[in-house]
């Protein structure tokens, strides 16, 4: 790891591995698949895989197994491989955009502030169909954003890494605050204790039509405009010199985090690291080219997402771990190894 | 020495931290659901009250004032010491992860004794304390970096991290308890103060007894330990035991207020601050300012959300950080 941050850095120098890319991919997609097959066949009740298959592809609603596979559990899974694909891209694109490892969205202030802004739909817009929250939410992303790194860049010395992590913590907190203090007076802690916590429990297929385009078309961008990220990544003098428009990509880059961000809160709820960890992941197996980061960040972090949600559904059957706990249990030594292997960096 | 008019500066300075605690304190026991006007609580508090006053005054909200004021002041102080001894003006027993791991004990408490008041309450800041310990223990050996000795930023950093796990396992554990415990148990963690019981009080009590005057003996050490490190080897302070004591001292006195009154963040980053701002960088009068000054936001925090909504009450954690967040960041910009 060390060396190759060590290369990046001082040779700045590429390491596309088109073959290991390649192979990277296809492993995900794979990986992705299976872990969708196995999601939906285990659970409070178990089928086995030809019954999967024949509920999918010959859907018949009078047979209880189809109601339970297509109705419940194969939206959930989609849901979640969707969120884990949009949170470990944004996470990705954040971490070469601004080239602060320990950026994630939940770790900036994105996730809390999708989530006071879902407080605050759900208080102030009585009936607010999915779409309001989902713009709602993702609304609150940039207000997230914009106050951690408007925070960020006020402090002299600039926007160190760790200075930007404290900052996230502290937008989060009171953003927060102030969405458990909205949902408390309106009575509304027991309907968002979901949103804090995280989970996909109640993903339906009304939910999925409105997120699927959303999340693609994000990540589509996002592969599009990789190779700027990559540049990004060099920093912003070698990217003017290079001849790009920085202001612009930035701007479309950022864009891109916060749809992403803002619709898998909405999904979601508050979930941080996964978008910290998988990028790490793959860029410890593809190298520091984003063309083959982004892409196999979706696919790696969509696995991700539906294996632990799988395991917070198994763990303690037949009540269901909230996931985001999970995750956090598992991310934060990541966290920490994090802050101290490229402690001299930051 | 202080210059003497500096001096009788101070002294006014800390006769005007009382006095307002006091206001605050005669407020607080005046508003709320029902009311009760100074003149009848000056009679109710030398035994002339009604009934119904003294049941109010004395079971209900006199309980909840204490605990609010030891509270604050017990992470004051906690928040004073640690910015000390880390040499870091953002150190705060909530930001550093020492609250959630008092937290993450506390949970474990609940799960295998019911909060029942009376029975086990002494136990439960000693189980907090245990979990605080660790916590600290943890990311002061995170943090630690062979020959260089624990980074101060590193030391927030690697804090943040250990919050954020804590959390998570405490968000794993809550999940399997009982519908109702989970209600008070959000609520806990929002940091409503939940101890309205005279015996949480006096759960709380004693750590501040021990802890405050054992903190103010150390002074002329912390003192010294709020300087470089190499200066304060030179001036022969035994630097690591000393420094151990005082990391123990903050941790259990955080531990103590965190396991009464709930998950509270930024008033041991707030009420040294502006304790410093106030009386200067000497321990011997930052300490009892800093603990003043956090009794006094709690007390005022608490009864805002106590005031604020009748029927539910905000969490008075909430309105801390709703107050804290923006200092830690205006700290943060000036910095």
């Amino acid at each position: 790891m060390t060396s190759m941050i060590k290369e990046r850095t001082d040779e700045k120098k590429v390491r596309s591995r088109a073959a290991v890319g390649v192979a990277a991919l296809l492993a995900g997609t794979v990986l992705l698949a299976v872990s969708l097959a196995l999601a939906v066949s285990f659970g409070a009740a178990d089928y086995d895989l030809r019954s999967v298959w024949r509920s999918i592809f010959g859907y018949d609603p009078a047979r209880q197994a189809d109601q339970v596979i297509v109705g419940i559990r194969l939206p959930r899974e989609l849901g979640a491989a969707l969120v884990g694909a949009a949170f470990s891209v944004s996470g990705a694109i954040m971490q070469g955009m601004t080239r602060n490892p320990l950026a994630d969205p939940g770790l900036l202030g994105l996730n809390a502030g999708a989530g006071f802004a879902l407080a605050c739909v759900f208080a102030f817009v009585p009936g607010a169909t999915y779409l309001t929250a989902m713009v709602g939410a993702f609304a609150g992303a940039g207000l997230g954003a914009a106050m951690v790194f408007g925070l960020g860049s006020l402090t002299r010395g600039g926007m160190s890494p760790v200075r930007i992590t404290l900052a996230g913590a502290a937008v989060s907190a009171l953003l927060t605050a102030l969405g458990e203090g909205i949902a408390l007076m309106h009575k509304l802690s027991q309907s968002l204790t979901f949103w804090t916590a995280g989970g996909v429990s109640g993903t339906n297929w009304l939910q999925l039509q409105l997120i699927t385009p959303v999340v693609l078309g994000g990540v589509l961008v996002a592969v599009l405009m990789s190779r700027s990220v990559t540049i990004l990544s060099f920093g912003e003098e070698v990217a003017t010199g290079l001849g790009q428009r920085t202001f612009l990509t930035k701007t479309v880059l950022m864009l891109v985090v916060l749809l992403l961000a803002g619709t898998a809160v909405s999904v979601v709820g508050m979930i941080a690291f996964v978008g910290l960890m998988i990028p790490h992941i793959v860029r410890f197996i593809v190298g520091t080219d984003y063309r083959w980061i982004i892409p196999c960040c979706a696919v790696f972090g969509g696995a991700f997402m539906v294996l632990a949600d799988t395991a917070a559904r198994l763990v303690n059957a037949p009540f269901e771990t909230p996931v985001g706990g999970l995750i956090a249990l598992l991310g934060v030594p990541f966290f920490l190894y994090l802050a101290r292997k490229k402690g001299r960096m930051l | 020495m202080i210059h003497p008019v500096r001096q009788r500066k101070i002294r006014l300075m800390m006769v005007a931290l009382a006095l307002i605690l006091l206001a605050a304190f005669v407020v607080s026991v005046a508003t709320g659901y029902a009311s009760l006007s100074p003149a009848r609580l000056w009679s109710t508090l030398i035994g002339q009250g009604t009934a119904k006053e003294r049941l109010i005054l004395f079971e209900f909200r006199l309980p909840r004032i204490f605990i609010a004021i030891l509270a604050g002041a017990g992470l004051a102080l906690s928040g004073a010491l640690l910015q000390s001894v880390t040499r870091n003006p953002l150190a705060d027993p909530g930001i550093l992860g020492i609250n959630a791991g008092a937290g993450l004990a506390v949970v474990c408490y609940m799960l295998y004794f019911p909060a029942d008041p009376g029975s086990l309450v002494f136990l439960l800041p000693v189980f907090a304390f245990l979990g605080g310990t660790m916590a600290a223990v943890l990311i002061y050996v995170l943090s630690w970096r062979r020959g260089e000795g624990a980074d101060p930023t590193k030391l927030v950093l690697v804090g943040v991290g250990i919050a954020a796990a804590c959390s998570g396992a405490i968000l794993t554990l809550a999940s399997s308890l009982e519908r109702e415990q989970y209600d008070f148990f959000a609520q806990w963690m929002a940091g409503k103060i939940w101890g309205d019981d005279q015996i949480f009080v006096l759960a709380l009590l004693p750590w501040l007894l021990i802890g405050f005057p054992v903190a103010w003996a150390k002074s002329r050490v912390l003192n010294t330990l709020s300087l470089h490190e190499h200066v304060s080897a030179e001036l022969g302070v035994p630097l690591e035991r000393e420094r151990i004591l005082a990391v123990l001292i903050a941790v259990a006195l955080a531990s103590a207020s965190v396991s009464v009154g709930g998950g509270i963040a930024f008033i041991g980053l707030m009420a040294p601050h502006i304790a410093r701002s106030l009386v200067g960088p000497r321990h011997q009068i930052l300490l009892p300012a800093a603990a003043l000054i956090g009794a006094i936001l709690l007390l005022v925090a608490d009864t805002i959300g106590r005031v604020l909504l009748d029927s539910v009450g905000i969490p008075a954690g909430l309105v801390v950080s709703v107050i804290g967040a923006p200092y830690f960041m205006y700290l943060m910009a000036r910095k």
